[in-house]
């Protein structure tokens, strides 16, 4: 990026990748502009409306493949809400299932060969994490009323460790949406930086076979990560949610 | 330079840095992202969930309903099963004893017959018996009357005048010795 000879022969640009670009041409970026954001966004949209809507229109008793896969997510998640957060998170269920199908299809999308990872950017997993974060403290104060402060008052523990425990759990507390985007955005970003590294190497001959392999290798190490990534944030959402729904105790 | 490159990326050039950091863009990102997920979340809540949780719902009815209807079939099949061998142990019951009275009563025809011709056989014996022994005495008389005519017309024939009380006495005599 010195000179523009250097860049021709041995070019590595990892981060390209993750450039915003209007998609219609023009140089700055609103809040409204449409951007490869909202490109890859509608695809994910369009992808999870073929397989949960399209997929289960005959709405069979013996269900087709694309059914049984969305039958089967539909179970995966609604179990995991039952099952974490209790009989009574399960009428958020909806919206646990929303962050999942997003997430999961925002990475797997990403994995598609020149496309753009919507998920790997820190403006949208924080976006995210925050909305689970507001939005369970929001309903374990509708909930619990005050009483749901008594979840930092740990009364298990002997009373002259409580002011100290306290604060640790107030800072872990606000803490949790940092690590619940970070961990997101960074595991694709880094994920995605490296198959990107690794493969400007390519352009010398002689580790070019090593490159391919290690490629391949790395993405399908990116298949599982995208999808356990998924998981993960899903599984922490209802773990917080589980604090809200389910009162103060652990 | 490094500013330079940064404004370029709003161009579609090359990345100084990381793009995620450059926050000029996450307004952008946010709002798309609101939209998308709202958009994904009506179409769950008004379309896809309740369909799927209907469709499970009544796979498990289905399933419910169709073991039920198995387990009242296979107690029916058990059911017509036992008739089944009640009415072929009853069916062997009434044989054996259809056959029994049968034998018995052959065995009853027999013995009758049997005894019948016994009967008959014994009669025929006894009458049998009774002709043997008058044929017996009859030859015996003939025999007596030839040997008597026969010693008179040997004593003619050798020339005496046989007195023929004399002689059947004496034949008479003989004969008994």
């Amino acid at each position: 990026m010195t000179t523009e000879g250097e860049s021709s022969g041995f070019a590595i640009h990892p981060m390209d990748q993750f450039v915003i670009k209007p998609l219609f041409g023009g140089t700055e970026i609103y809040w409204y502009t449409v951007t490869n954001v909202t490109l890859w966004m509608a695809i994910a949209v369009l992808c999870i409306a073929g397989l949960l809507v399209l997929g289960t229109r005959r709405r069979a008793i013996i269900p087709s493949r694309t059914q049984s896969v969305a039958e089967m997510i539909y179970g995966f998640i609604y179990n995991m809400v039952e099952e974490v957060t209790g009989h009574d998170g399960v009428k958020y269920f909806p919206y646990v299932m929303t962050l999942f199908l997003f997430i999961l299809f925002a990475n797997l999308l990403g994995l598609v060969p020149t496309s753009f990872t919507t998920t790997s950017h820190v403006a949208v997993t924080v976006t995210l994490a925050l909305m689970v974060f507001l939005g369970v403290t929001i309903l374990g104060f509708i909930r619990n009323g005050i009483g749901f402060l008594s979840m930092f008052w740990v009364s298990s523990a002997p009373l002259a460790v409580r002011p100290i425990l306290a604060v640790i759990e107030v800072i872990s507390y606000f803490v949790r949406p940092v690590s619940h985007s970070i961990r997101l955005a960074g595991n694709l970003m880094a994920g995605h930086a490296v198959i990107k590294v690794i493969a400007g190497f390519a352009s010398l001959a002689v580790v070019s076979p090593v490159v391919v392999g290690a490629v391949t290798a790395i993405y399908g190490l990116e298949l599982l990560v995208a999808v356990v990534q998924a998981y993960v944030f899903t599984i922490l959402t209802c773990v917080y949610l589980r604090d809200a729904v389910g009162g103060a105790h652990h | 330079m490094v500013t330079e490159a940064t404004k370029a990326t709003g161009q579609g050039g090359e990345a100084v840095g990381m793009p995620q950091l450059d926050f000029s863009t996450w307004p952008n990102q946010i709002f798309w992202l609101l939209v998308t997920v709202v958009v994904i979340y009506l179409l769950l809540t008004r379309i896809a969930l309740p369909r799927i949780g209907a469709v499970l719902a009544d796979r498990k009815g289905a399933i419910t309903n169709d073991l039920a209807a198995a387990e009242e079939l296979k107690q029916k099949a058990l059911k017509a099963e036992k008739a089944y061998n009640e009415a072929l142990a009853q069916a062997r019951a009434d044989a054996a004893k259809i056959v029994a009275e049968a034998r018995a009563g052959i065995q009853k025809d027999l013995d009758a017959a049997l005894a019948k011709a016994d009967a008959q056989i014994a009669a025929k014996s006894a009458e049998s018996e009774g002709r043997i022994t008058e044929i017996r005495e009859g030859a015996l008389a003939a025999v007596t009357e030839v040997a008597k005519d026969t010693a008179r017309e040997i004593v003619a024939a050798l020339g005496g005048k046989a007195d023929a009380r004399s002689v059947a006495a004496a034949v008479t005599a003989r004969m008994k010795g």
